[in-house]
């Protein structure tokens, strides 16, 4: 006995969405099953993971400022997956950015600097993404190393530059001895977007970076160059594109966008560099991007949703003592559901008998 | 197994009504043909009339949705290759399913079942290799192996589990004119030992020369069992396409021109393990003429081919000259850029996106023209030219703008093929541009090609079809080992020379072509 995938033939987009709304539904009543086996109710467990977080306007906003670097890195981790390279390292470029974004601001802390401040940062936490992000890139197209580990790996090597930073040469001298920096200026300070409001800049530029990334994915031939890059590289290779370029650009946007996202979050959300200031983004914007399909507007919707069970799953941990790691477990549950409903959509399952005729 | 071979009793193996469906498609239609005890009979059929689908099922690899089979007059069930072997079956795909790196003992050794141990391989090897005529060295490497010693090794594994029927899927489509008369002797002697051999070819003149009985199969069906000795090829072909294919026609006025393509003394390492090494090759196409490159399989094609489109560089620019510009180090982007253009042998894969739909495949080759503007794409320009390349090129499509997969291979090669033509090219390039193609595309496309030419552009056409080769190229030369002979006009080419020229052992007056 065995299973056979046949393609089916006609698939329409409204059976692709039907299908998406099916894998919600279906992970939704997983991990409710779980949730009852621990002894929950499943019903408040739902109350408090999605729709509590909806009706406040505070958890709405945090909501946005959750997504918003979960977004801005998913969406430069599409350009490498759709041309078929596996960026696993972003959590690694978003602390890089992040760190030489707040050189700046470290460097400037209790001057009169001025505007330039800010965008410097900005323009530096970009830099030093792609920059980290183009080490892989180089170690692949130079001596053919695979990326997935060397992206991987130098994921510690930021994490401890980070950490060895805030407990010495940029530890705050009147901090206590606590392992952080200084507070960043206003100046230095990704300011919100309304007044008083939690949402900060970074989620302007996750908005414009989907709608760009909508454009050149979709209307630009470097866009199809990635696209045939991922299907086809004999093709690509044919069509004159050449692959060592192409890994070169996807590295350095995935990582700039990644190195953004960092900068933004410390000069915006926490306003001072700490030995942790990712819950992991990195790492679950690859979740975010696959839940999305690839696809901008798909990683707008994903973000925001993986942001809700974050936030779900914090109050879940207060009012309903679930453990935390169920909020893992639960992105895990709808990832694997969504990737499920869409070979479901696209291939038959037939069960056939090995031995034939027998 | 059973020992009475001559009988005068029922047919070694009769099918009766096979039909097997894929979706809203009947590959095969009702099928019956019936193989005596030590006959050769042939199947005929173009690509895609049910041929393979039929063979799969009678070796177990596929289950027929309605129809029987008997071995020997009794019904048999065969649902796995595992129980064709035991019933008696052998079969020599057209695809060599050999590891590279073993010898040639050993990989006969792995396809046998377990009570096989290397040092029986290897004496039964000598014998068969001895009785039968199929010289074999038993601890070559397979990948140091032509491919006419690779196919021996398909048929030695064969004859070892002694089969009353051999399966032989298109045989020849890799060997040399006179690779091909030996394998000819070694079935009719296997025969006359009253072993059966089914004989898959779209090859008329081979099953002339060799079968006496033919089952013609057309869209799925059996349009005719026939003697092919009894009928002429003209009448074969027209059981076999349904309708008179017409020639090639090259009598439009020719006026050669400039040189388009000048190659000088061109060397390039091989690309990896396997790889060939081009070896000095001249080479010049003038505007207005079809050059022909002959050879068998894995002698420096593709190596050549890619090194003419650019995917590959030279190490010195005037290695290759494109219409006067040195061209040797530039890409295949800038070569385009010069008026060349290319079509490499792999449809699907290579020269088309299989998943990507017709006008973003004309995306491939199209970049630098109309088809996008600063970076943009205009996709409203690429379905207008995909749309042009259907209808100049008769490219039969299921829908408005497929996926280039949906396409059969003979329409997907008329689409990569219109996509270079419709750009005007004053050079082009193509390997293998009928390889799998039924008659009538294949037809289309040598007439597109010996149009171009005649409109004045440089055509090169690398083949395996010498066939092929005889009716569109205007001047040819061969292939071997990464050497290329001289060129010289089709009219002074025989057969014989060119299969000599295949083998490496020309003598031809003048030539230099020294390994």
């Amino acid at each position: 006995m065995r299973f056979e995938l046949t393609p089916r033939t006609n698939v329409n987009s409204a059976m692709r969405i039907a299908a998406s709304i099916a894998a919600f539904i279906t992970s939704f009543l997983i991990a409710g099953f779980v949730i009852w086996l621990m002894g929950r109710s499943p019903i408040a467990a739902f109350d408090v993971y999605v729709l509590q977080p909806l009706a406040d306007p505070w958890s709405l906003q945090e909501l946005v400022v959750k997504a918003t670097p979960m977004a801005l890195i998913a969406i430069g981790l599409s350009y490498c997956f759709r041309a078929n390279l596996w960026n696993i390292g972003a959590e690694g470029q978003y602390v890089i950015g992040a760190v030489l974004g707040s050189w700046i601001a470290l460097r400037t802390h209790g001057t009169e600097a001025g505007a330039w401040v800010l965008p410097l940062m900005l323009l530096l936490g970009i830099l030093g993404g792609a920059f980290y992000g183009l080490i892989p890139a180089f170690l692949k197209t130079r001596f053919g190393v695979n990326e997935i580990l060397t992206s991987l790996m130098l994921v510690y090597v930021a994490q401890l530059t980070l950490d060895y930073l805030v407990r010495g040469p940029w530890r705050d001298p009147k901090g206590f001895n606590f392992p952080q920096s200084v507070t960043f200026d206003p100046a230095a300070t990704l300011p919100p977007v309304f007044e008083a409001g939690r949402v900060h800049y970074g989620a302007v530029f996750a908005l414009v970076a989907i709608l760009v990334t909508a454009v050149v994915l979709g209307r630009t031939l470097f866009g199809y160059r990635l696209k045939l890059t991922g299907d086809a590289p004999r093709a690509a290779r044919f069509a004159g594109f050449s692959s060592k370029a192409t890994t070169m650009a996807v590295f350095a946007i995935s990582g700039g966008l990644a190195g953004l996202a960092g900068i933004s979050e410390v000069s915006g959300q926490i306003g001072q560099l700490q030995p942790s200031i990712s819950p992991g983004y990195g790492f679950t914007a690859i979740t975010v991007a696959f839940l999305g399909r690839l696809n901008p507007i798909g990683i707008l919707v994903a973000s925001l949703v993986v942001a809700l069970t974050f936030i779900g799953g914090e109050s879940a941990q207060i009012l309903l003592k679930l453990p935390l790691d169920l909020t893992q477990a639960f992105q895990g549950i709808l990832l694997m559901c969504v990737l499920a409903a869409d070979a479901l959509v696209s291939y038959r399952v037939r069960l056939v008998n090995r031995g034939g005729g027998k | 197994m059973n020992a009475d071979v001559s009988s005068s009793g029922p047919p070694l193996v009769e099918l009766k009504g096979i039909s097997k469906r894929y979706g809203d498609l009947l590959a095969n239609d009702g099928i019956g043909l019936s193989i005596e005890p030590g006959e050769i009979h042939a199947l005929l059929g173009e690509n895609g009339a049910g041929k393979s689908t039929l063979v799969k099922i009678l070796y177990g690899v596929i289950e027929p949705s309605a129809g029987e089979i008997r071995w020997e007059g009794r019904p048999v069930s065969i649902g796995s290759p595992v129980e064709a072997r035991a019933l008696g079956l052998g079969m020599v795909f057209q695809h060599f399913s050999l590891f590279d790196e073993l010898t040639v003992a050993e990989n006969i050794a792995v396809a046998l079942s377990g009570d096989w141990s290397l040092s029986t391989v290897r004496a039964k090897l000598g014998e068969i290799s001895r009785t039968y005529g199929l010289a074999l060295d038993a601890d070559r490497a397979v990948w140091t192996l032509s491919a006419g010693e690779r196919q021996r090794i398909e048929i030695v594994r064969c004859l070892l589990q002694k089969p009353r029927l051999l399966i032989l899927d298109e045989p020849t489509s890799v060997l040399t004119p006179q690779e091909a008369e030996h394998l000819f002797g070694t079935l009719e002697r296997l025969s006359a030992e009253g072993c059966s051999i089914l004989y898959i070819s779209h090859k008329l003149e081979e099953v002339r020369r060799l079968c006496r009985r033919a089952t013609i199969l057309r869209a799925g069906r059996v349009v005719a069992t026939i003697d092919p000795r009894a009928s002429s090829a003209r009448e074969i072909a027209a059981l076999m396409v349904g309708n008179e294919v017409g020639e090639v026609r090259t009598d439009a006025p020719q006026r050669i021109q400039g040189e388009m393509l000048r190659v000088a003394n061109l060397s390039l390492p091989p690309a990896g393990l396997h790889g060939q090494a081009l070896r000095n090759i001249d080479l010049v196409a003038r505007a207005g003429e079809v050059v022909g490159i002959a050879g068998v399989a894995g002698n420096g094609q593709s190596e050549l081919f890619a090194a003419l489109s650019g995917e590959r560089l030279a190490d010195r620019a005037d290695a290759i000259v494109i219409a006067g510009k040195p061209s040797g180090t530039l890409g295949i982007d800038a070569r385009r850029r010069l008026g060349a253009a290319f079509v490499p042998e792999e449809r699907l894969g290579h020269a088309a996106a299989p998943t990507h739909r017709l006008s973003e495949n004309t995306l491939i080759s199209h970049a630098a023209s109309e088809v996008s503007r600063s970076g943009f794409i205009l996709l409203n320009a690429a379905k207008r030219v995909a749309r042009s390349i259907v209808q100049g090129f008769d490219v039969r499509t299921p829908e408005g703008d497929p996926q280039a997969r949906k396409l059969s291979g003979g329409n997907l090669q008329k689409f990569v093929i219109g996509r270079e033509i419709i750009r005007r090219p004053k050079l082009l390039i193509v390997d293998q541009p009928t390889w799998g193609v039924d008659a009538g595309a294949a037809r289309l496309i040598r007439q597109a090609l010996v149009d171009l030419a005649r409109d004045g552009s440089a055509v090169v056409v690398v083949s395996q079809d010498l066939d092929e080769l005889f009716e569109v190229a205007d001047r040819m030369a061969v292939i071997h080992q990464g050497s290329l002979s001289p060129l010289r006009p089709i009219g002074e080419w025989t057969r014989e020379a060119v299969g000599l020229e295949m083998l490496g052992v020309a003598q031809a007056p003048g030539a230099t072509h020294a390994v």
